[in-house]
């Protein structure tokens, strides 16, 4: 049953990046990624990990859109070498001969088919990933934690909250850098007087 | 965007519900699916949607650069600081456990707000309090940091070269 569901959205994953790798107009690559994501998000909920689902539809779905969006906007439009070309999206191919790229192409994918056969089944509760750091988090987060049902939860914020501490100083730091880069020295206000995305130019 | 009523009404519409899921999933986030970093994401994809339809100044106003900005750190010092908090009540760095000696249950208890007999497990537990406020400091940052780049990226102008 689970099949009707997964095998059309990786069909549409694998159709979608295709259709990024290959289309030239800049706005419809960005909206292929957006839609890339939200396929991403919807794959991660069967996957049974509503968190990272949030976190792609939110994040790659939604805030990275906006924002490549926002750096076309302030960029030429079309892909530079398309621009002498014809206006339509998919350009042709460069004349040098496809074969070896195919080849290199075809050989890792082999090989990384075959790697997979060394995989656990997927869920597979003998599979190292679940036995190896031993399951005590799952045992113990009940009575440490005094009832907070979200092992993942409690991973994060508790028994690796120091790590969690690191990485939002991370994200402040890179907060901080975009900030520096991208904000004009010129004005102190930080409020730009005809905003290029926004309002009627959006 | 003044010539797209639809779009208008719609966001307002869409943006009050998009905040309350956000608070949902900061602060039902050690019960459910979710934490400080998705909701952080989500408040901030509902304060850009709003600054894409009615434009920079108008989410300027609701959230104005210079408090977002200072928001970044806050988020990170509510973080350090329950980590110091229980260094200072005796343990050690982030150890929550500690925060259950507070005054969080012996103090309503003392002023009669509570009964005497309330069991010791009806205000929350050292580390519940604990990951509430760690994932309230983790979304505060992110949803900053989020706004903050957004704003940086909006607020240029285009080049012509």
């Amino acid at each position: 049953m689970m099949d009707f569901i997964v095998i059309p959205i990786l069909a549409l994953l694998a159709a979608t990046a295709v259709t990024v790798a290959r289309i030239r107009n800049l706005w419809a690559a960005v909206m292929f990624t957006g839609i890339y994501s939200f396929l991403s998000a919807s794959w991660m909920l069967i996957l049974d990990a509503p968190d990272v689902a949030f976190t792609e539809a939110a994040v790659g779905a939604g805030i990275t859109t906006i924002l490549m969006l926002a750096t076309l906007s302030l960029t030429p439009r079309r892909h530079r070498k398309s621009s002498r070309l014809s206006s339509e999206d998919f350009e042709e191919r460069p004349s040098k001969s496809p074969v070896i790229p195919l080849l290199i192409v075809t050989i890792t994918g082999c090989a990384l088919v075959y790697g997979t056969f060394d995989m656990p089944h997927f869920g597979d509760p003998n599979a190292p990933i679940q036995v190896y750091p031993e399951p005590s988090f799952v045992e113990k987060s009940q009575p440490d934690m005094h009832g907070l049902p979200n092992v993942v939860t409690a991973v994060l914020a508790s028994y690796r909250g120091y790590d969690t501490l690191g990485e939002t100083a991370v994200i402040f730091t890179a907060g901080i850098a975009v900030l520096l880069i991208l904000r004009k020295n010129t004005d102190d206000q930080g409020i730009s007087e005809s905003p290029p995305l926004t309002g009627e130019n959006a | 965007m003044n010539s797209f009523p639809i779009i208008r009404v719609i966001t307002k519409l869409l943006i009050p519900y998009i905040l309350l899921f956000g608070l949902y999933v900061q602060f039902h986030g050690d019960f459910g699916p979710g934490g400080g970093f998705q909701a952080g994401v989500i408040f901030a994809a509902a304060l850009i949607l709003y600054g894409l339809v009615y434009g920079l100044p108008a989410v300027h106003k609701v959230a104005p650069p210079k408090v977002i900005e200072k928001l970044t750190a806050l988020g990170l010092l509510v973080y350090a600081g329950t980590g110091l908090a229980c260094m200072l009540l005796g343990g050690n760095f982030l150890d929550y456990d500690m925060l259950n000696h507070g005054i969080l249950t012996e103090l309503p208890v003392a002023l009669d707000f509570l009964p005497g007999d309330t069991p010791y497990h009806f205000l929350p537990e050292g580390q519940h309090l604990g990951i509430f406020l760690v994932e309230l400091g983790v979304g505060i940052t992110v949803t900053a940091v989020m706004t903050m780049i957004f704003y940086a990226f909006a607020g240029r102008e285009r080049v012509t070269s």
